[in-house]
């Protein structure tokens, strides 16, 4: 399966629903997504990754690459993920200390620091 | 004997691949199905690793996987071409070390997998990992 990429905006929010599988070959059509997103002005940033099938630490440096884009720009970037076989690899590497991750859009757009 | 071996060119599209092989043939060979995802994570990892090593020293000899069926464990060696190269000393600045894709990668797959040695040699390098497996059963 290929990636998937759409994106919303709810308020001052974009959201990106991201699905399929997200390595090496994919990445950066992600990284693309993102750095656009930012250029455009698009400062918050919740990424919803409910539909990853598969992520690699590929997808993760496109992530933190992102986050440093939004931050650089006093942004911020969610996600959301309730899959544990896609969150156990943010705890293996220690990321969940530097992504706030939510259950649902909903609370990820309520959300604020 | 190698029960199966995979050569692809080291290209970012054929990972993918490499890691449906593998746990098709992990599948096969009697590995639990709770650790088949980790497997297949832990292939990747490692498949992307030597593809970036080869496109970072410009070779285009293949990347290796070479799936070995044991009677009570089945490993996986992936093997690259690049020179062995002494990891430079770094910050450990959160930000900067996950951006570092590689380590990352190594991150992920000792996280994940508990049997794993990384050779490193002037002439090429290998991620050997092994997950238990118990006798396959034929239908």
């Amino acid at each position: 399966m290929d990636l998937s990429l759409s994106t919303r905006t709810v308020g001052d929010r974009t959201v990106v629903e991201v699905g399929g599988e997200i390595d090496v070959y994919t990445a950066p059509k992600l990284r693309e997504q993102l750095v656009e997103l930012v250029n455009d002005g698009n400062h918050h940033l919740v990424v919803d990754m409910e539909r990853v099938d598969f992520l690699d630490s590929t997808g993760l440096g496109v992530l933190v690459g992102g986050l440093k884009r939004v931050r650089a720009q006093e942004g911020s970037l969610r996600l959301v993920c309730n899959q544990e076989r896609i969150l156990k690899i943010f705890r293996i590497t220690g990321l969940t200390k530097v992504f706030p991750i939510h259950e649902s859009v909903d609370e990820a757009i309520a959300a604020t620091d | 004997m190698a029960t199966v071996e995979l050569r692809f060119s080291a290209s970012p599209e054929h990972v993918r691949t490499a890691r449906l092989v593998a746990a098709a043939v992990a599948r096969r060979a009697g590995v639990d199905e709770s650790a088949l995802d980790e497997l297949r994570l832990a292939v990747g990892e490692a498949c992307s690793r030597a593809v970036g090593l080869h496109a970072i020293h410009g070779l285009t000899s293949p990347v290796r996987v070479v799936l070995t069926e044991g009677e009570k464990s089945f490993s996986i060696e992936v093997g690259d071409d690049a020179p062995s190269a002494v990891p430079a000393p770094r910050d450990s600045s959160a930000g900067e070390a996950a951006e570092d894709t590689d380590e990352l990668g190594l991150a992920v797959i000792s996280g994940l997998v508990d049997d794993v040695e990384v050779i490193s040699a002037a002439n090429g390098g290998a991620i050997r990992m092994s997950w238990p497996a118990s006798t396959p059963s034929f239908p």
